[in-house]
């Protein structure tokens, strides 16, 4: 099969044929030295963050940063919470609209385009998979022209008109792929021949059975529209903007306290590694589904 | 008739996405493209076409033909993401495959630091790369002076050659989990029956992977180069958040901003239209050729 | 063109309005509606420009009953940050009630781009124009017409020491000149302080080459090569260059990662001996607890007083234009200048203050300004457009790593030719 695996089939491919051997050789010893030593090196950022959101004063600084605290403080994190916490409750506002809409329209696109053959539907899905790897800023200038001009509110309404229209391409491929490999043509066979028509085919017969989708396309849509910088950047400020532009603007002042930066950095990760950590499985399907593999 | 009986509805429910994507994907792009070719380069607005002269000019009339550099700038950080987040993919995934207890809690934390925003991570890794050494060093430079490493103690994204190759690092840390990832669905997907034939004849491990494993992995191999390529030509986040805008670390990205802060339109809409056609050079063919590969298939 | 534009607009309209419509979402969190709310655009977040912005904010509750303030500050040195949030929200159409802008070349691009108003009735019926000196309104009107009320001036030619570091060095004396600037670093240096010149990233640097250029052009000189009376492939220039360069050996080699309060913490901390910056370092010092510094106007500028303007202005299409206004009104007037700029370690630029209210640094300037020349700085904004900043600021990155003379003359020429007023 080309094009990209269904997440479902991914996932799959993910768990291990065959349990791992016993024996303990050398061999062994030096993969287990690998991936512990991997192991640090990835949590060691993390580190840093952590423990530096804690400190106060002197114990702040680039010399120190390895450290511990010596006095554990949450200080920092009252001050990010405090400078963050408005542009935080707006990316829900942003991310979660974004989320289910554009899955939305992503099943109903991925839908179509799995089952009917239209003439040059190939270069049509072509077409829209392109526009998932444009570089945003080749449509930006006249874009903040265009939403401004047709009257959508600046700040949150922007941006998840924007993320919405932007999020087609990979949520209608996400799906295509998920029906062109788990719903079994009989079945929509079965429902054209009751003489139901597309519509209600979809919404009767696979709309329920596209949760795994769903759940894919809306965490690949709420991290991206939770982490997006560039079109915040671009088409929102720290007065209607999201948490990366309050973020940037906390950690990149002329004297930046770097503990609550540090802070600062956590809170705006937290949900998405909630989201990564409590849906870990599907947060890797949906990963693995935005790679177009053959 | 009987046609449009068959597909009517389906193009109903496609046409909303289609007329958005045309009008705002390339609808855009065609007015960037406008807008690159005309004088406007205030917020005065435009007076006229001036052809390919925007264009011209960035590689052969830009002051200190910042342009160039900030397309070398974008090179040194491609080559160096590419490798190094497909090495780190691949070795990992590579790790995993050769069976290890706790996988899954190694996957999981090898993977996470792909749901933190650039913007987030910009923060940390701006203090792991102090630039200072010695007794002043903090950050990788003072792990590196505990260790007794002290040769590798550098001034990472500051060094006027190779900070670029620094400034990839945070990247390498962010995607390598995500290539490790594809290159373990890709491992697990190659079938038992391979591995056991190969083993019938008598196969050692090095050539079972060298001859039947590694070459049944081209394919996601290709397409983990193409995602991660796409990514690094757009970089803007990490670089924002890390140094800043400055001259040192400037890639095309950035300057577009930069120069969209100055109004000169044109100037910004002709970098942004030649960051398109860089992507395009890598995306299209291989658009086509998974096209052409699932009808064959 | 117009035409087009507007065709195509419409077009896209009713396609994207339909799915705006579908695409419905949560309320519209940002706007406050009609309010009496004055939101004050400043990157005046911290430190003495912190407490300097809070006096005014006093001055304004008193002044404008009725008015509530709101603080826009975004942080960020010399306003970098904040010049790219405001540029965004101005080309979205959703400017804040008034910003700060430096009074000169950088307001024109404001005044050019039509997102300004002419206050100058109001400058009338205020009495703003007796109030201020001669030179500062003609350096705020544009064919005859006057976009915004300066808050206070400040001086950019202005060296910081750390005095222990330096009485450490032996040295009794202030340079008067570049020669003996060197052999004081040099004597700093023989001390083990291996980067006695403390200094961040490009802008900052912009401000030490410019202060270089004053000393070995002079100020007329110097004056012209922002409105293009001066040649920057003059000999002097290239001198300057020389100079400069010779001064960034004895700078941190970290700088272009640091920002100027890092560079300030230097010389706090005796890792550096001098830095150049703003008198804006005065009132931060005295913020932050550090009282042993010392300061001097950079070698060889005589009496050039460096100036830069913050002033405040009525954006096109201010929510509450009546607000402003008095917030306008407050900015230019005797109480509110005093309250500002006691604070804020800058001078009034009214004529009128008295100097025995003023810190001691303060009253120094404030004789200067009266006696001094006056010569504009670009890294400010007072001498050259934003445009024009960014191109001095690139190619002062750029000379920072490759150390090549004849490239950063050739480039600075070449930023000149491009933008020097046409």
């Amino acid at each position: 099969m080309t094009a990209v695996a269904a997440p479902q089939q991914a996932l799959e491919q993910l768990k291990p044929r065959t349990k791992p051997r016993r024996a303990f050789g050398p061999g062994s010893i030096v993969k287990y030295a690998l991936v512990l030593l991997f192991l640090i090196i990835v949590l060691m950022p993390m580190y840093v963050l952590i423990v530096t959101s804690f400190k106060s004063g002197s114990d702040i600084g680039v010399t120190s940063q390895w450290n511990l605290p010596e006095t554990w403080t949450l200080k920092s994190w009252e001050k990010a919470w405090d400078s963050l916490h408005a542009s935080f409750i707006r990316t829900f506002e942003l991310a979660v609209p974004v989320a289910l809409i554009s899955s939305v329209i992503g099943a109903a696109n991925g839908f179509v385009l799995s089952r009917w053959r239209f003439p040059g539907a190939d270069l049509v899905f072509t077409l829209i998979l392109f526009g998932m790897f444009i570089p945003y800023q080749a449509v930006m200038i006249p874009l903040r022209d265009i939403v401004t001009t047709i009257g959508i509110p600046p700040g949150i309404p922007t941006l998840v008109f924007v993320h919405c229209v932007y999020g087609i391409p990979i949520c209608t491929l996400i799906f295509r792929n998920y029906y062109a490999t788990t719903v079994p043509e009989e079945l929509v066979e079965a429902a054209r021949v009751d003489g139901a028509g597309l519509l209600r085919t979809f919404g009767w017969i696979i709309l329920p059975i596209s949760i795994p989708g769903f759940v894919v396309t809306v965490i690949w849509q709420f991290t991206s529209a939770w982490n997006d910088y560039l079109f915040a950047i671009f088409l929102s400020n720290t007065r209607n903007g999201p948490i990366t532009i309050a973020l940037n603007a906390l950690a990149g002042a002329q004297s930046p306290d770097y503990a609550a930066s540090m802070a600062g950095a956590l809170i705006t990760s937290l949900p998405t590694l909630v989201v990564y950590v409590l849906l870990g499985r599907w947060f890797i399907g949906g990963l693995m589904a935005g790679s177009v593999k053959s | 008739m009987r046609r449009l009986r068959q597909w009517g509805p389906g193009l109903l429910l496609l046409s909303p996405s289609l007329i958005l994507l045309a009008v705002f994907v390339y609808g855009l792009i065609a007015w960037t493209t406008k807008v690159s070719v005309s004088d406007e380069h205030n917020a005065l607005g435009s007076k006229g076409f001036v052809g390919l002269e925007n264009y011209t000019k960035l590689f052969t009339d830009d002051i200190n033909d910042r342009f160039t550099h900030s397309l070398k700038n974008l090179l040194i950080f491609t080559v160096v993401f590419l490798v190094g987040a497909m090495f780190f993919g691949l070795l990992w995934a590579f790790l995993l495959e050769r069976g290890v207890r706790g996988e899954g809690f190694f996957r999981t934390v090898y993977l996470f630091p792909m749901a933190v925003s650039f913007v987030a991570s910009g923060v940390v890794w701006r203090w792991l790369m102090n630039p200072n050494t010695g007794e002043n060093a903090g950050g990788l430079n003072a792990v590196f002076g505990a260790l007794g490493l002290d040769f590798l103690e550098n001034k990472w994204w500051t060094n006027p050659n190779w900070g670029m190759a620094a400034m990839a690092m945070p990247a390498i840390w962010q995607l390598s989990g995500y290539v490790m990832a594809l290159f373990l669905a890709g491992f697990r997907g190659i079938p038992q029956e391979l591995r056991e034939a190969a083993a019938m004849d008598g196969a050692s491990t090095y050539r079972l992977y060298r001859n039947v494993i590694f070459p049944q992995l081209t394919p996601v191999a290709l397409s983990a180069l193409i995602i991660l390529g796409h990514m690094s030509m757009k970089m803007f986040d990490l670089i924002m958040s890390v140094s800043g805008p400055q001259w040192l670390t400037e890639v095309p990205a950035v300057y577009v901003w930069q120069t969209l802060l100055t109004s000169d339109y044109a100037k910004a809409a002709a970098i942004s239209i030649i960051l398109l056609l860089l992507v395009a050079v890598v995306i299209v063919p291989y658009l086509i050729y998974t096209n052409r590969a699932e009808k064959n298939a | 063109m117009r035409f087009t534009r507007r065709a195509a607009v419409a077009a896209v309209s009713v396609a994207a309005l339909l799915t705006a419509t579908a695409c419905g979402s949560s309320d519209d969190s940002g706007g406050d509606s009609g309010s009496k709310k004055v939101e004050v655009f400043t990157w005046w977040a911290d430190g003495g420009e912190k407490a300097g912005l809070d006096g005014l904010v006093a001055q304004f509750g008193t002044a404008c009953a009725g008015q509530t303030f709101e603080n826009g500050a975004v942080a960020g040195g010399a306003g970098a940050n904040a010049k790219s949030v405001l540029a965004s929200r101005l080309q979205q159409g959703d400017p804040p009630d008034t910003f700060q802008a430096h009074a000169g070349a950088e307001l024109q691009d404001y005044i050019n781009a039509g997102q300004v108003e002419d206050i100058s009735a109001d400058y009338d019926s205020w009495g703003l124009k007796q109030a201020f000196p001669k030179g500062l309104i003609d350096n705020l009107t544009v064919d005859g017409k006057i976009y915004s009320v300066p808050a206070n001036i400040h001086r950019a030619n202005v060296v910081w020491t750390n005095k222990k570091v330096v009485a450490d060095a032996g040295i009794t004396k202030d340079p008067t000149d570049l020669a003996g600037f060197f052999a004081d670093l040099d004597k700093v240096k023989a001390k083990g302080i291996k980067a006695p010149l403390a200094i961040g990233k490009d802008w900052t640097q912009l401000m030490l080459f410019e202060s270089v250029l004053i000393t070995d052009l002079g100020p007329e000189k110097f004056t012209g090569l922002w409105n293009g009376s001066t040649d920057w492939n003059d000999a002097g220039v290239t001198k300057s260059i020389d100079d400069f360069k010779k001064l960034l050996t004895y700078t941190n080699t970290d700088r272009d990662a640091l920002d100027w309060t890092d560079a300030e913490k230097l010389v706090m901390d005796g890792k550096a001996a001098y830095q150049l910056m703003g008198d804006w370092e005065a009132a931060d010092l005295d913020a932050k607890k550090f009282t042993d510094y010392g300061y001097f106007t950079f070698p060889g500028n005589g009496t050039t007083f460096q100036w830069l303007a913050d002033s405040f202005v009525l954006p096109k299409g201010a929510k509450n234009a009546d607000g402003t206004k008095c917030w306008l009104k407050t900015v230019g007037s005797a109480e509110g200048q005093k309250a500002f700029n006691t604070k804020k370690g800058s001078i009034p630029a009214r004529t009128d203050a008295n100097p025995t209210d003023y810190p001691k640094y303060q009253q120094a300037a404030m004789a200067d300004w009266k006696s001094a020349t006056q010569v504009p700085s670009c890294a400010h904004g007072s001498a050259c457009s934003q445009g024009w900043q960014g191109a001095a600021n690139s190619a002062l990155g750029a000379f920072s790593t490759n150390q090549d003379a004849a490239a950063l003359q050739k480039a600075l020429a070449s930023a000149a030719q491009q933008f020097v007023k046409k």
